[in-house]
């Protein structure tokens, strides 16, 4: 049948299962916003600003089985999106970016609106492509997608000039084939390293399982816990990896690296050998990699050829789908206990309760958390950008629903939290969805307010208002004498804000007072902000300052255990 | 994989990559962008339709580090095989055009010699400048190089090195592609 270009997109997006679509329109991408009121199936929501629209995306695909796809306008617009390309490739999430791009005539001739897109995106994108020939649309968004979805997952754009949009092509749906010959993921794992691993758990006496964010992506829940159970090995999540095996198991030991749980640092510490399963041990993980598990062989899994013996050497390297490598591995795997080393982690637990919180009068915002997750009884997804707020909300809520901790863990976006609370509960409507923000984060995206209000799109925000981009703060106390440059800064009424974008909105400044304003918040139908007044100056512990080990941990003062001073750190 | 010294080897790393836009920008993207050391590049068409070969040089202070630039050029979604040549038995030239200062006869006569007896050509001869064409492993080009600057040397210009196994064995099945 003969379409215009837009009209190509939009029939491939639709036979690639889209539904929604997260955009900013410009000029250059005016003929695909034409052609969407011919394709009602397709949804758009209109953010306010063009990151949103990728973080939204990328919140959306993590909770979903999708694609997440967003779509905005020639140079700002493409460029907008860049911080949001560059999350989602530090975070392994599927997407598709659309940017529309000046007519082909124009191109290279420093036309208005006009950015080397394709040049710009290229190191933040796991693939891009530029449209030259409207002939090749179907099958560069098939490919997109292909590309996004399968292997290691990862961000996808697609640069379509206007005129392209505007040409009208052939289009034959059922004759529409990809060719990427130099595409192939590996997806299964070598039968010889899967004996080889298979060997090894029998023969630890310490073992520890790492888990992912690729035990997540790769749906394998059910066979980590199949490993775990079976022969008996204790888990530590990673903080993309929470979720994936649940905290309330007696064989959950936590989130390790530098602000990971005491024990679960120590365990790493002590352990023989090391199942590292989808993660890639990013030095927020290893601290000083020479210290990091020096008693432990390491078998690694991962789908990503590349990440094996980059930054830690495996003993036995397993490239292939977590999934798939799991099944292969516990068919091999024996019943095994490992009683002795389970109860010296139990132990190190008592010795060291990183999860405590300390029972005082002030309204300390791991309380906070602490709160939420009693009130949501751990039935809600918990959407965190990064700092003090992401480390709490990792470390005192209680996960045990997959897939249910959403955050910007290898790029530290502030701002994600707001945008892709409000694509996660886009894509799963039916869930509660709490975005626990940092009011320096907060404010770098807030906007999308009113987006969230036009779609009543319902998000409960808590907003940790401590006056500091706190965890700079904390960097100062500990490494630079208390020296607060340029740290503190000066907040809005979140309350009045909320009701400028016609939100309810509460205020808590004490404790008391935490549990009943949750529990009005969920009460109310509809986006919810609650500005909690917490502690300015609270830290957060344990701490494995940048470039140390775990011999250099410094953990919650209390009675026998003062803080001493530290060296300055390197990053 | 040995850790081995600090001292940095050459390694040849040839890669077959579809011939479209964009794919030499995505490629010296990622070496810059990982901080691998490039000495050499060179880029032409292949025996196979629509894939070009790439020959690179990394300069590397260890094997894990061209274990890492490998692997990461396979991620590229347009390279379709790599293959690193530095255990193989290859066959490696580079090719240099050198203009030479030659204002009389004697030193004319001079210069004829060192190309002679390393077996280059003189490919232009102008009133008071030659310049030769050296092909060869780059031992051999930096040699003819060295005796030349006794003479003078106006401009050179060198190729990166090209590649290719001995005997039967062809680039392409080896060293299959994964990821």
């Amino acid at each position: 049948m003969k379409l215009t270009g837009a009209q190509v997109v939009c029939e491939s997006l639709i036979r690639e299962d889209v539904d929604v679509i997260f955009g900013l329109l410009g000029g250059a991408i005016l003929p695909l916003y034409q052609t969407l009121p011919q394709y009602p199936q397709l949804k758009h929501i209109l953010v306010r600003h063009e990151q949103a629209a990728a973080h939204a995306a990328d919140g959306y695909a993590r909770v979903t089985d999708k694609v997440g796809v967003c779509i905005a306008t020639s140079g700002p617009g493409a460029t907008n999106l860049v911080t949001g390309l560059a999350n989602a490739q530090m975070d392994s999430v599927p997407m598709v970016a659309i940017t529309g791009q000046v007519p082909r005539k124009a191109i290279g001739k420093d036309a208005f609106q006009e950015t080397d897109v394709q040049g710009v995106t290229l190191p933040v994108t796991k693939h891009n492509y530029l449209v030259m020939d409207p002939n090749e649309l179907a099958r560069t968004i098939k490919e997109a997608f292909h590309i996004a979805k399968t292997g290691r997952p990862g961000p996808v754009l697609v640069d379509i000039p206007k005129d392209v949009l505007q040409e009208i092509v052939d289009y034959d749906p059922e004759n529409v084939a990809i060719d990427l010959p130099g595409y192939k993921p590996h997806l299964t794992g070598d039968p010889t390293q899967i004996r080889a691993a298979a060997k090894l758990i029998s023969e630890a006496k310490r073992p520890i399982i790492l888990a992912g964010h690729g035990v997540i992506i790769s749906r394998a829940y059910a066979e980590l816990r199949e490993l775990a159970e079976k022969a008996q090995i204790p888990v530590i999540t990673t903080l993309l990896g929470i979720s994936s095996f649940p905290e309330d198991h007696v064989l959950s030991v936590g989130m390790p690296g530098m602000h990971g749980m005491a024990y679960a640092n120590i365990a790493i510490d002590r352990s023989d050998l090391l199942i590292a399963i989808g993660m890639r041990f990013d030095d927020r993980v290893t601290g000083r990699i020479s210290d990091f598990a020096p008693r432990a062989k390491v078998i690694h899994i991962d789908i990503d050829p590349a990440e094996i013996d980059k930054n830690v050497k495996a003993t036995v390297p397993l490239v292939g789908d977590v999934k798939n490598v799991l099944v292969q591995l516990n068919r091999l795997v024996t019943n095994k206990t490992h009683l002795d080393w389970v109860r010296e982690i139990e132990q190190t637990k008592k010795e060291h309760p990183s999860h405590l919180i300390p029972e005082n009068n002030k309204l300390l915002p791991q309380y906070v958390v602490r709160q939420i997750w009693e009130a949501t009884k751990g039935n809600s997804i918990i959407v965190t950008g990064v700092g003090q707020h992401q480390m709490w909300a990792a470390q005192h809520f209680f996960y045990t629903k997959p897939g249910s901790f959403v955050t910007s863990g290898g790029l530290g976006t502030m701002g994600f939290e707001v945008p892709a609370a409000m694509g996660a509960k886009v894509g799963r409507p039916h869930d509660t969805v709490w975005s626990i923000c940092g009011d320096g984060g907060f404010q770098m995206t807030l906007q999308e307010l009113a987006t969230i209000r036009e779609h009543n799109i319902d998000v409960k925000f808590a907003i940790f208002n401590n006056g500091f981009h706190g965890m700079v703060r904390q960097w100062q106390e500990f490494f630079y004498k208390k020296d607060y440059v340029e740290t503190r800064f000066f907040n809005p009424d979140f309350v009045k804000l909320a009701e400028a974008y016609d939100m309810k909105g509460f205020r808590v400044t004490e404790r008391a007072k935490v549990r009943d304003t949750i529990e009005k918040a969920m009460a109310h139908k509809g986006p919810v902000l609650v500005d909690f007044v917490v502690e300015s100056e609270e830290n957060v512990y344990p701490m494995i300052p940048a470039g140390t080990s775990v011999k250099e941990m410094l953990e919650a003062p209390m009675p026998g255990r003062e803080l001493v001073d530290h060296k300055d750190a390197s990053t | 994989m040995t850790t081995n010294g600090t001292h940095y080897r050459k390694h040849t790393i040839t890669a077959l990559v579809q011939d479209k836009p964009g794919v030499l920008n995505r490629v010296a993207s990622m070496f810059r962008r990982r901080g691998f050391n490039i000495a050499s590049l060179a880029v032409g068409e292949s025996e196979v339709p629509h894939l070009s070969r790439m020959t690179f040089v990394v300069n590397a202070e260890n094997e894990d580090t061209v274990d890492q630039a490998t692997k990461q050029l396979r991620k590229i979604i347009e390279v379709v095989k790599v293959t690193d040549l530095s255990a193989e038995d290859i066959v490696a030239r580079e090719l240099a055009l050198v203009k030479v200062r030659a204002p009389d006869s004697a030193i004319r006569g001079e210069i004829i010699q060192v190309v002679e007896l390393f077996r280059a050509k003189i490919v232009d001869v102008a009133s008071d400048t030659l310049v030769i064409e050296i092909t060869g492993e780059e031992s051999k080009i930096d040699t003819i190089l060295s005796l030349m600057k006794g003479f003078g040397i106006l401009e050179i210009m060198r190729t990166g090195r090209v590649a290719i196994t001995r005997g039967t064995k062809s680039a392409l099945k080896t060293n299959a592609k994964e990821g």
